[in-house]
């Protein structure tokens, strides 16, 4: 039973393969020209996993020790897992133990994934999405450890593979898209973020674009809510 | 840096992220009810979450210099198009890709 939650669960995070495989080598390329052991990249990978931070950590360990702005810095970067877990409370309800893990790898493929998979009726949820978190968090890892040990001998040309992540976020908008029966909610995201990447820049657009969703969601709450019920 | 430093920094990494990810199911609990308006901003966030983070991955792209986010765009369209012809999640995310691939490969050097 297990063993066949896992076979339907894989499927779903092979672009995350692909795309974290690829980051994650990066990531522990990077750290090993700077200088590092691969202890790093594997402990970080395997205990942060969050990518964009991750490369940002690289920094900040060659800086001088600023406590204070890691951890502001950190939250700055992470503020938008606030909306996964928002979006997410019901989803994760009576998950048990699992739910401590479901947060905890709750990166932005994951969250994607797990929000929107169709799971099948026959397979136990908790199961599903614990594998794919699973199996995302392995292959960051495994990634980022290779990365960190063999990155200075590695020579191939991937230019562009990181696409990949793209691709599979417009592909999560279209399904999320064609699922919905109004699109106010998408297009407040894609203009709001787009507004804000230009007005603030791409260092600091992200709270921002957070505050001014959740406002123009707040704003919107009565018309919309108004709406269903005539709906129904 | 001296180790110690180095472990703080990193335990401080960990620490903001886990912050990030646990807060809205520490301050919502499963054993309370969950407030009318929190019920109706996780039903109504996650679209515009997905739109917010199509933007995100493209943060980097500069429309008025270089290639002019052309290669991005055109291998969105064809992620895009693959999906609403076939609605095959693999086949629109490799196909997007492999085109953007070529295209950085062989139009725009």
């Amino acid at each position: 039973m297990i063993f066949r939650t896992l076979r339907k669960a894989f499927p779903y995070t092979i672009p995350i393969f692909a795309g974290f495989w690829f980051l994650g080598l990066a990531y522990g390329i990077y750290m090993n020209v700077s200088g590092f052991s691969f202890v790093y990249p594997m402990v970080m990978s395997l205990i942060i996993f969050g990518g964009s931070l991750e490369f940002v950590a690289v920094e900040m360990l060659l800086s001088p020790f600023a406590p204070v702005q890691v951890f502001i810095m950190t939250l700055l970067i992470q503020a938008r897992h606030l909306f996964y877990g928002l979006s997410m409370l019901d989803k994760f309800k009576g998950m048990g133990w699992k739910k401590y893990y479901l947060i905890f790898g709750m990166c932005d493929e994951t969250f994607s994934i797990n929000y929107t998979a169709d799971i099948p009726e026959d397979v136990d949820r908790g199961w599903f999405m614990f594998f794919v978190t699973a199996l995302n968090h392995f292959y960051w890892f495994s990634g980022a450890t290779i990365g960190g040990l063999i990155g200075s001998h590695l020579h191939f040309n991937t230019e562009g593979i990181s696409f990949v992540m793209t691709a599979m976020f417009v592909v999560i908008f279209l399904e999320q898209w064609l699922k919905e029966k109004r699109h106010i909610s998408a297009y407040i995201g894609l203009g709001v973020s787009a507004v804000c990447l230009i007005v603030f820049g791409p260092d600091s657009f992200m709270i921002p674009t957070m505050i001014a969703i959740l406002s123009v969601l707040a704003i919107l709450r009565k018309p919309l809510e108004k709406q269903e019920v005539t709906e129904k | 840096m001296t180790v110690t430093q180095q472990m703080v920094t990193i335990g401080l990494c960990v620490l903001g992220t886990m912050l990030t990810r646990f807060l809205p199911f520490i301050v919502f609990s499963e054993n309370r009810e969950t407030p009318s308006f929190i019920q109706y901003i996780g039903k109504y966030l996650p679209s515009a979450v997905f739109g917010m983070l199509v933007i995100y991955c493209l943060k980097d792209v500069s429309i008025f210099q270089g290639t002019h986010g052309l290669p991005e765009f055109l291998s969105i369209a064809v992620t895009a198009m693959l999906h609403l012809w076939k609605r095959q999640m693999l086949l629109s995310i490799a196909g997007g890709t492999v085109c953007y691939m070529l295209l950085l490969h062989f139009v725009f050097i």
